[in-house]
């Protein structure tokens, strides 16, 4: 059933739109006067102005190094695998690939593609990174000049994403094992 | 035929149009800029060619005010696409831009823009039924509208159209009635015998005040502006009658409204504030020097300019109105209004006589 | 020949008798002895019956084609049996139920046989804590690499930690590290951090092999599985301890690092490298094929197959794949080629077309073909692939539908025989036309006077006449072939074809099985599946009108040829059905 709002019937001043008027004519000219004359002005002028990102802005996911420089991604490919709009695409370095930079981490990726105009800056990538090697940074201004530009490689995603410290898992490993060296048997 | 006459009457209509088109094309300008303004923002500010910075003086005025928009605006409605969708009913949907835009232009034949500049009479034609002419042109823009809506074969452009030609022709009606109080005093249709009349008794606008509120009012109407750009309402209709149409076709219904609104303020300034005259300085008399006829175009451009922002300033200001609102407003109250002050402006002047 | 086509050899269940057990409160019957791993009557142990009830107990030593050695404990269950008085009575409840005495400790259902009436508990609060602290030892050591670890998507460790796992573990001291990427054969890498010592690599190259080369050493903790020193794993079984390693402690060097499991989309196959034709998972993404691996059939291959099989498959993505259609050299279309090879063959003398199929090509195929053929009054047959046997899985036909070419009549039992008649026909100038599918002829060509020499000293007949100077004197040679070889580069007409994982289709293979194998991934530029343009083929020169699909076809073929008679393309399933060859 329709509802039907009662609505405040109009004085006769009212009736004649002059309030009306008159309040919008106060209204817009204390805003064209403040804009023109005391530089109260809203908007940015963007390239040469840019505005802050919120600590927990969602940018571009670029992948990072820990704080010794080597590359932190493993390619386990989960990243690949939670991607909603399958942005990623990774190449695993396959038995006689490059070898880690990590001597223990076995493997890095031969090569890790995101395709920034699929990617969605959902987040799903770092949520589920294992190692904690692809985060979501604050770049936003994401441009190229054709489709190919635009999918970015693990040279350019790893200089973009610069460092970011952690446990050093891996390294730790290895002391452990290290200091385990009077193993019975070498095999 | 007069060659002299010819000769002089096409320079003066290169001259109208010329500067017709100019003001069309930065009172764009001027709207965006002023919306800028009320809404807080800047407004266009960047278009500038290279070499304008280097201009001492002028160059930061032309490259921050964005001088240029009006000239990029032209260029892109130039080289965009001009896309005739499928369904369109040809010849109407070629048609309607035209029919749109010429009577807009014709609008400003029979204003009288100055006194005089040597012996020209500065009015392209200084017809003796001035104020008939007008009325008969403007509503002949409606036609433009009503076919650009129905040749569009689309829901929004007719939507558009209806509307249009509804509210067209019920203030058509109104103002013309607000404008028969003017004649009645004045006892002229001349625009120039309006204008003369007015430098000698004062401006028409202590006259006859309501029928100067009702004019403008409707003015608002005929040019589909705001409050009363039902026709075009974005918001409801997507454009109204120019949905479908792109490039320079929708550039036309652009400059027909522009130029609308000119003619419109032309008209509000010969009828009601006594055109090229000003009560001072002696300028309310046949200029005598070329100085002083370029001084009369200078103060009636003045007025006229005035009258712009106002259309602008108020397309900023005021909401729609609702069409039942519109229609209500048109037929209840500007019609009797009108009527009642035919009848006192009469009754005032056979008191008088 | 007979015409009887059997689904399976089942063994003769009926004499065995069937006992009642509960699971989880569900009465069912099961037999009282099972085929062990090795075939022979054992009495059915309670895992096995739990899996008969469709109740799933978690297991990582125990597997069916293995022996028992019950070492992992994680199938620990509650039990109880009908409880006995002092009279050796049965105990009856008040409602007349037999009283169950229920065990007072847990066992390991893997080992422990069933007996009449036994219930068997494997959701009780007790089974799950038990669960629970076996994997909670199992992890104590067990390196959380899941990131480079092959196994992580299929590894039961994983499974069972999601199921009965902490979210954190309580172990705070230093965990045991042991060597990782260990070389342990040619095929195999060994991570021994990750083993859980459940031995199953032992018994599968001890028992199933027949190759003891897996031992355990050290001791305590520092258990390691290991190879005799300096003597790598490498007999032709190794990487099926890698399928039956359920942590990723053995890794396939093949596939090592390559594609992560959850990728990958499984495809049921057959393998194509003998005639045995174990039933076959091909792991692909996007149109590139990673791994073959084994698929259950116990009347094929139970659950293992070779390692040379299972790294055959990489000739797939050979860049030099054969991509277009070729006309006497030019690059033409499939509809071309074909109708000017049709209308030379109607236009052909009978008796002076030859056809060499290839005993690698489907039944259906090589059906369509047989129409071919005696249209033509063509004379036909195959090369024979002949290698070395083994005890457990491989065949010395390397062909791998010999019984198909032998079935749809395009070879005789023995195969190659008439390849003499067919270099006599050429020589001779009699055959003009010859047609070659998927065979380089080329290759074991010997001239005709060597091999009169041969032929009185050896009875192989792998070699044969038909050289390429007499290819030469052919009027038409149109070869359809997959790789490019010498046959192709002499041919006329060249058909792309299709690696059987690129199609679909049937074999039969050496005991007469007829297995269907499904399409994993597209065939890269113009190559088409043989039975595809055989078909159009068939149609422009026969006027027979086929059917356009596998099924119709191998239906249409299997009413036809008595030894199919009876089978469907339905019927096939996914693990095939023997008939009688």
């Amino acid at each position: 059933m329709a509802i039907t709002v009662d609505r405040k019937p109009l004085t006769l001043w009212e009736k004649l739109y002059l309030p009306a008027i008159f309040g919008g004519i106060k209204v817009t000219t204390r805003h064209a006067w403040n804009t023109l004359f005391r530089g109260k002005v809203v908007t940015m002028e963007y390239p040469e102005q840019k505005w802050t990102v919120p600590e927990h802005y969602r940018g571009a996911p670029y992948l990072v190094k820990d704080q010794e420089g080597n590359t932190k991604c493993v390619s386990c490919q989960l990243c690949e695998f939670v991607c909603p709009p399958k942005a990623i695409r990774i190449t695993p370095p396959g038995e006689s690939g490059q070898k880690a930079d990590r001597t223990n981490a076995e493997k890095m990726p031969a090569e890790f593609e995101i395709n920034m105009l699929r990617c969605i800056y959902c987040g799903m990538c770092q949520e589920v990174c294992p190692e904690e090697a692809i985060f979501l940074q604050k770049d936003y201004s994401i441009t190229g000049t054709n489709r190919a530009d635009m999918i970015y490689n693990k040279e350019k995603l790893l200089s973009l994403g610069g460092e970011v410290g952690g446990i050093q898992k891996w390294k730790h490993k290895l002391e452990e094992a290290k200091a385990q060296e009077n193993f019975p048997v070498k095999l | 035929m007069d060659w002299n006459f010819i000769i002089f009457s096409l320079v003066k209509l290169a001259i109208i149009v010329g500067v017709v088109q100019g003001l069309v094309a930065y009172s764009v300008l001027a709207e965006r800029k002023i919306s800028a303004w009320i809404q807080d923002r800047v407004g266009p500010n960047r278009c500038a060619p290279p070499f304008a910075k280097y201009i001492p003086i002028l160059g930061p005025l032309l490259t921050r005010w964005g001088m240029f928009q009006p000239l990029a605006d032209g260029l892109k409605f130039m080289f965009k696409e001009d896309f005739t969708p499928a369904g369109v009913k040809k010849i109407y949907f070629f048609l309607a831009p035209a029919v749109a835009v010429i009577p807009a232009m014709l609008t400003v034949a029979v204003i009288p823009f100055g006194s005089v500049m040597g012996s020209q009479k500065m009015v392209l034609a200084d017809l003796n039924v001035g104020i008939l002419y007008t009325f008969g042109i403007v509503s002949m823009g409606v036609y433009g509208i009503v076919l650009a809506g129905y040749a569009a074969n689309s829901k929004y452009p007719f939507f558009g159209g209806i509307r249009s030609s509804a509210q067209m022709i019920s203030y058509e009606i109104s103002m013309g009635m607000s404008v028969i109080p003017v004649l009645l005093i004045v006892g002229n249709l001349n625009l120039s015998k309006i204008i003369s009349w007015q430098a000698d008794n004062g401006w028409l606008v202590m006259y006859a005040p309501i029928a100067f509120i009702i004019f403008m009012v409707s003015s608002f109407a005929e040019t589909n502006r705001t409050p009363f750009d039902l026709p075009e309402a974005e918001t409801e209709l997507v454009g109204g009658y120019h949905t479908e149409y792109s490039s320079m076709k929708f550039a036309l219904f652009f400059l027909a409204e522009y130029s609308n609104m000119v003619s419109s303020s032309a008209m509000m300034v010969t009828l009601f504030f006594g055109g090229w005259t000003l009560p001072f300085w002696g300028l309310d008399h046949p200029a005598t020097s070329l100085a002083m006829g370029l001084a009369h175009i200078g103060v009636f451009m003045l007025k006229m300019l005035f009258f712009m922002v106002v259309f602008i300033w108020v397309r900023w200001m005021f909401p729609r109105f609702r069409y039942d609102q519109l229609m209500d407003l048109g037929w209840r109250t500007f019609l009797p209004l009108a009527l009642v002050n035919i009848l006192i402006t009469a009754l005032w002047l056979w008191m008088r006589s | 020949m007979s015409t009887a086509a059997t689904t399976e050899i089942k063994p003769a269940l009926t004499a065995i008798e069937h006992i009642k057990v509960k699971v989880d409160g569900r009465e069912i019957e099961v037999p009282r002895l099972i085929a062990d791993w090795s075939g022979k009557l054992t009495p059915t142990t309670m895992i096995q019956a739990c899996e008969l009830a469709k109740t799933d107990v978690p297991h990582y030593c125990w597997h069916p084609k293995l022996p028992v050695v019950g070492n992992c404990r994680m199938c620990l269950v509650e039990f109880g049996t009908p409880a006995l008085g002092p009279d050796r009575k049965p105990v009856f409840n008040p409602d007349g139920t037999p009283k169950i005495a229920k065990s007072p400790r847990p066992a390991i259902s893997c080992a422990t046989p069933i007996s009449p009436g036994m219930e068997i508990y494997t959701k009780t609060p007790a089974v799950k804590q038990m669960r629970e602290g076996v994997l909670e030892s199992l992890l104590i050591n067990h390196p959380l690499d899941c990131p480079i670890c092959d196994q992580a998507g299929e590894c039961k460790l994983q499974e069972y930690s999601v199921d009965y796992g902490q979210s954190s573990s309580r172990f705070v001291e230093t965990k045991v590290h042991k060597p990782k990427a260990v070389d342990l054969g040619p095929r195999i890498m060994l991570d021994a951090e990750r083993c859980i010592l459940c031995t199953r690599c032992i018994r599968f190259t001890r028992d199933i092999a027949g190759d003891d080369a897996l031992g355990i050493v050290n001791r305590g903790s520092y258990n390691t599985i290991a190879t005799f020193p300096g003597i790598p794993f490498d007999n032709n079984y190794t990487l099926n301890t890698v399928d039956v390693c359920p942590v990723g402690a053995l890794t396939s060097k093949d596939f090592r690092f390559q594609m992560r499991a959850w990728f990958l989309k499984e495809t049921k196959s057959v393998c194509t490298s003998c005639a045995t034709g174990c039933n076959v998972l091909i792991g692909s993404r996007e149109e590139k094929i990673f791994r073959y691996t084994p698929r259950d059939n116990d009347a094929v291959n139970a659950s293992w197959m070779c390692d040379a099989g299972r790294l055959n498959y990489k000739w797939i993505a050979r860049a030099d794949r054969l991509k277009e259609v070729l006309v006497r050299g030019q690059k033409s279309t499939w509809k071309a080629a074909l109708n000017e090879i049709s209308d030379k063959l109607k236009n052909a003398q009978a008796g002076s077309v030859a056809i060499i199929a290839s005993a690698r090509q489907t039944n259906e195929e090589l059906w369509l073909i047989s129409k071919l053929k005696s249209k033509l009054g063509a004379i036909s047959d195959s090369i024979p692939r002949v290698g070395e046997a083994d005890k457990l899985l491989v065949s010395a036909d390397k062909n791998p539908n010999t019984n198909g070419a032998r079935i749809t009549g395009i070879c005789f039992t023995e195969m190659g025989i008439n390849l003499v008649k067919i270099s006599d026909g050429i020589a001779s100038g009699k055959i003009k036309t010859l047609i070659v599918f998927g065979e380089n002829i080329v290759k074991r060509a010997v001239a005709n006077e060597k091999l009169r020499e041969r032929e009185t000293v050896s009875e192989v007949v792998d070699e044969h006449a038909i050289t390429a100077e007499l290819l030469a004197k052919l009027d038409t040679l149109i070869v359809s072939d997959i790789l490019p070889n010498e046959t192709t580069k002499l041919a006329h007409y060249v058909l792309p074809g299709c690696a059987p994982a690129e199609k679909r289709g049937s074999f039969t293979n050496g005991k007469g099985r007829v297995q269907k194998f499904m399409k994993a991934v597209e065939a890269p530029g113009d190559a088409r599946a043989e039975w595809e343009f055989l078909h159009d083929l068939v149609h422009n020169v026969t006027g027979q009108n086929g059917f356009v699909t596998i099924e119709g076809l191998f239906n249409q073929m299997a009413k036809e040829i008595p030894v199919f008679m009876g089978v469907t393309w339905q019927a096939l399933g996914d693990t095939g059905v023997t008939v009688q060859i």
